[in-house]
């Protein structure tokens, strides 16, 4: 029977089911395809701290929500157009984004009053009318599942382990998704247990022809890909780019790899991630606590390491004293945060933006430190290469500020070609410095770069540079031991203004004005941008003017930020926090910004932040 | 020297300059309070390093926080001194991404058991190509005078004004407890001893954990007397050498046997025979024995202490296991090619 298809321009689905229930996996694959085919896209995983919450509960759904288009688009999208819910948990903690008309697939047969009642259904939804707004496709994926692998020699319950390829099937053929890469992962993921292997094809294949027999479906959907520029695509999530960031700035300084972390949610995966990368050199060191993942990584940047160590808010808080004996050792050193829901140990596997502050001046003394955030899943790749640049050049610590939301989303990415990237140089000591009165010749640790302000980087190992450091104050310039008052001013002024000197090398902030005619600036920082990005195209498209700025660079801020903030009427700062980057914009520039915030553990809906907008553009 | 005397050093640089003690004292002006254990220590250190034959440039100290931990700023190598019980933490990543170097760590009691015990003991069971001296002289002397995890049960000082109320520590069973492959105990003011035990720390492979007693003057003088007292020392102490009878006493006349019931024990070697006298082994696999050595020091009256390596076994280090298996990921896959990394292995073409 041929059906009817019907082209669209985007589509949002999110995939939501038990913790159990493989949705992740399920998302992953659809949006290989979806990347295959070149739609744009962006994803939002959605999944609980615990491992296995209770099965059928409210706190064990897990979520996958991917929009794809025929253009380019910059969220994962506020509302789905498709649910597909698994059980009834999974309904319930999602229809409340569902808007009225959208498509529902359920999973009839897990909808038993035993699992209604654990959550708290007293009829039956798909039966009591409660889903009427809807466009319900009630389909028995379990049994539909079981009944395909009858022929194989595997219990009831593994076979219905089989019902998310059922299912990745049956929306793969609703959007015409090709078949082909999902095939090859199974093949590849289930080698040694063939007949597992062979049963989730089976599954897929049985969802695939479900689709295009029932009468259940009616159309068909197409999606055209979307215009992109000429190149090498593939999709990336923010974590694996932050890793390949930092094998491509080993390479691109000439330097080893050294990573010393401790497993903490969300940013275990470039640990993981970097364990593999051997053969590049790469040094992985999985420590005893957070403090020895700090200290192992200045241990290997002292002797002449790009050294790096992953952590999230709460490991942040654990290194404080090693980050500021890395600012008065003056050494390089990438400290990556993947910021979660704090304080303490929070929303583990949720986003949030506040440990700005926390990177800006959570340490004793005056320890300033650069720090960076990107703004994309991909563009964790180049904002990490950014921070090592800086870190090198600058021989400081610098913060990379990721997010649990850049951190498992994803996007299509444009692999640059390697020789388009930025070199950097870390012009090692070679030999003395400094020559006294009397001719003789020596090195001095602290002897800086008038330029830079940057001290050199002396490995052990070079002949005639033995010199003793520490965490007390060094003497100006021979930085031996000194307790001197004047000399102690000078030296916390001198290591501020070397992290102030960063912005003679960092890019004016550009600001998206399309009429030019502006009179609200909305300005953001990290993962904040596909949203704000968004909500300034649906205020524009009402005919609307909103100006649009993003800042990478959050110390130093880029050298025109004062004036960009003073050239419009309001300035709007949305943050996944209580106002962080407002109150450094407050207390340095002077400038009252409206400050809006949420803390949800989920990223800003674009549709949200249009409305505050509209709503400071009629306050004018 | 030769280089096989120190099979852990032959990745490090030789110097090819005679070296003496004077070549590794810096130029800062030593700053501990007269009279204290530590001025012994740096002195032996200085003269023994000459004996590694290695580039100066090519050996790095590293300390924590604590009066022991000033020690690298008075030799001409390179140092680091860090922060509070963190040397361990951080010469690891050192020790682990320059197999060039000969790292060092110095630290004491309080830097070393307190705050950071959990480097500590991580580091040990790793067995990074590191050795770390233990200044031990069972209190705070930077922080002027509290007592430390060393300190005995019931001691009087600062913050335990009617005697402390925890358990000690014994930093040998310790490492010993987590499988340390050298372990060692020594003495500040015993420079022959000291020197013996420096040497084949660093001969080891791997992390050496060295406990050198050591006596602050100021804050708790003379805690380690009676094994220096020539009236008492002989009665108190006994040296473990390796694949010699364990007897001590004036006229040696006490020794360690096993017991029937399975336990070790000092016995007088008249009542026992010699022939029962347990010999030494420091290379024995099972840390059992060396461990129970360990136990027979009363920590109050410092009867039955026992000095010496009471432990030196092989096992490879984490930084040679480290390098070995980057060598054969590279090998088995070819070095890494940084495009085709980026490209991953699931790409599409715009066109
Ligand atoms: S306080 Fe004690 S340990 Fe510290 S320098 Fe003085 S004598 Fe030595």
């Amino acid at each position: 029977m041929a059906k009817q298809v019907v082209k669209l321009n985007k589509v949002v689905i999110r995939f939501a089911g038990d913790s159990g229930d493989g949705m992740q996996l399920t998302g992953d694959r659809f949006t290989s395809e979806t990347a295959g085919l070149g739609n744009d896209l962006s994803t939002l995983p959605d999944f609980p701290a615990e491992i296995r919450a209770p099965a059928g509960t409210l706190p064990g759904v897990s979520a996958f929500q991917l929009h794809f288009a025929d253009h380019d688009i910059m969220t994962p999208g506020d509302a789905p157009n498709v649910l597909v819910a698994m059980n009834p948990a999974a309904l319930k903690a999602n229809l409340h984004d569902l808007p009225r008309g959208a498509d529902l697939i359920v999973n009839t047969d897990e909808f038993t009053k035993r699992n209604l009642e654990k959550v708290g259904y007293a009829a039956n939804p798909i039966e009591d009318g409660s889903l009427d707004a809807y466009n319900v496709h009630a389909v028995a994926l379990t049994s539909m599942t079981v009944e395909a692998l009858k022929g194989f020699e595997m219990s009831k319950k593994d076979a219905e382990r089989a019902k998310n390829m059922y299912a990745l099937g049956l929306l793969c053929w609703l959007y015409n998704r090709p078949s082909e890469g999902t095939l090859s992962f199974l093949r590849a993921k289930f080698a040694k247990k063939p007949v597992i292997m062979e049963a989730n094809i089976a599954a897929y294949e049985a969802g695939w022809s479900f689709g295009e027999t029932t009468e259940a479906f009616s159309v068909q959907y197409e999606i055209a890909p979307a215009p992109m520029k000429a190149g090498v695509y593939r999709n990336i999530t923010g974590n694996p780019a932050i890793s390949l960031g930092l094998v491509a700035a080993s390479k691109l300084s000439g330097l080893p790899l050294f990573l010393g972390s401790y497993p903490i949610t969300p940013a275990s995966d470039i640990l993981h991630e970097l364990s593999k990368h051997k053969r590049f050199g790469v040094m992985t060191f999985q420590a005893e606590d957070e403090i020895a993942g700090i200290g192992s990584a200045i241990g290997a940047a002292y002797g002449g390491a790009l050294a790096v160590t992953t952590t999230s808010g709460p490991g942040v808080a654990l290194k404080s004293e090693a980050i500021g004996l890395a600012v008065s050792l003056e050494l390089p050193l990438l400290i990556i945060d993947v910021q979660r829901g704090g304080p303490s140990t929070g929303l583990p596997t949720k986003t949030e933006q506040s440990d700005l502050l926390q990177a800006m001046f959570g340490r004793n003394g005056e320890a300033p430190v650069a720090i960076i955030a990107p703004q994309s899943p991909s563009d964790c790749f180049f904002a990490t290469i950014e921070a090592a640049r800086i870190a090198v050049e600058y021989r400081t610590p610098v913060f990379l500020l990721s997010d649990g939301y850049l951190a498992n989303g994803s996007e299509p990415w444009l692999v640059p070609n390697v020789e388009s990237l930025p070199t950097f140089e870390p012009n090692f000591a070679t030999g003395p410095n400094h020559t006294a009165e009397d001719g003789t010749e020596s090195f001095w640790p602290y002897l800086r770069d008038p330029e830079t302000l940057a001290r050199p980087w002396a490995k052990p190992g070079t002949k005639g540079l033995e010199h003793r450091i520490g965490g007390i104050e060094k003497a100006d310039g021979i930085g031996t031991i000194s307790y001197d008052p004047a000399n102690h001013d000078k030296m916390v002024r001198l290591r501020q203004a070397k992290i102030d000197a960063i912005a003679r090398t960092i890019p004016d902030v550009e600001v998206d004005d399309p009429s030019g005619e502006a009179r609200v600036l909305i300005l953001g920082w990290g993962s904040t941008f596909g949203p704000i990005g968004a909500a300034c195209r649906l205020v524009r498209a009402e005919g609307q003017q909103v100006a649009q700025a993003h800042i990478r660079h959050l110390n130093p801020f880029p050298s025109n930020l004062g004036d960009v903030l003073k050239a419009y009427d309001k300035v709007i700062v949305p943050e996944m926090n209580l106002g962080q980057l407002a109150l450094l914009l407050r207390a340095k520039y002077l400038v009252d910004v409206v400050s809006y915030n949420q803390v949800r553990g989920m990223p800003f809906k674009s549709d949200e932040l249009a409305g505050v907008i509209s709503d400071v553009l009629e306050s004018l | 020297m030769t280089t096989d005397a120190y099979p852990a050093l032959t990745l490090v640089p030789k110097t090819d300059v005679k070296q003496s003690a004077k070549d590794f004292k810096s130029d800062q002006e030593v700053r501990w309070c007269p009279g204290c254990g530590d001025y012994a220590i740096l002195s032996a250190v200085q003269a023994f390093l000459p004996d590694l034959g290695l580039a100066k440039e090519n050996i790095v100290f590293v300390s924590g926080i604590g009066c022991s931990s000033r020690f690298p700023y008075y030799l001409d190598t390179f140092g680091l001194h860090s922060i509070h019980g963190r040397a361990p933490a951080i010469a690891t990543g050192l020790a682990t991404s320059r197999p060039d170097l000969s790292v060092w760590v110095i630290t004491g009691d309080g830097d070393a058991l307190s705050i950071g015990g959990n480097h500590l003991i991580h580091a040990l069971r790793r067995n990074v190509n590191l050795k770390i001296l233990l200044f031990n002289n069972r209190i705070y002397g930077l922080t002027k005078g509290q007592y430390s995890p060393t300190s005995e049960q019931g001691k009087i000082t600062k913050s335990t004004p009617e005697g402390s109320l925890d358990y000690s520590f014994n930093p040998v069973s310790l490492a010993l407890g987590a499988e340390a492959t050298f372990v060692a105990r020594t003495i500040d003011s015993d420079r022959k001893h000291l020197t013996e035990v420096l040497r084949a720390a660093a001969a080891h492979e791997g992390t050496a954990l060295v406990e050198i007693y050591q006596n602050c003057n100021i804050f708790n003088d003379g805690a380690w007397e009676p094994l220096k007292d020539n009236d008492t020392r002989d009665d108190l102490m006994m040296r473990l050498t390796h694949g010699e009878p364990i007897r001590f006493g004036k006229d040696g006349e006490k020794g360690v046997a096993r017991m029937p019931e399975g336990h070790v024990a000092v016995v007088n070697v008249a009542d026992v025979g010699e022939d029962a006298i347990l010999i030494h082994d420091a290379h024995a696999k099972d840390p059992g024995l060396a461990f129970a050595l360990s136990r027979l020091a009363n920590p109050r009256t410092l009867e039955n202490t026992p000095i010496g390596v009471f432990r030196d076994i092989h096992r490879p280090s984490y930084d040679r296991l480290l390098r070995e298996q980057i060598e054969s990921v590279t090998e088995r896959l070819g070095g890494g090619d940084l495009q085709s990394l980026l490209n991953g292995k699931d790409t599409w073409n715009v066109s």
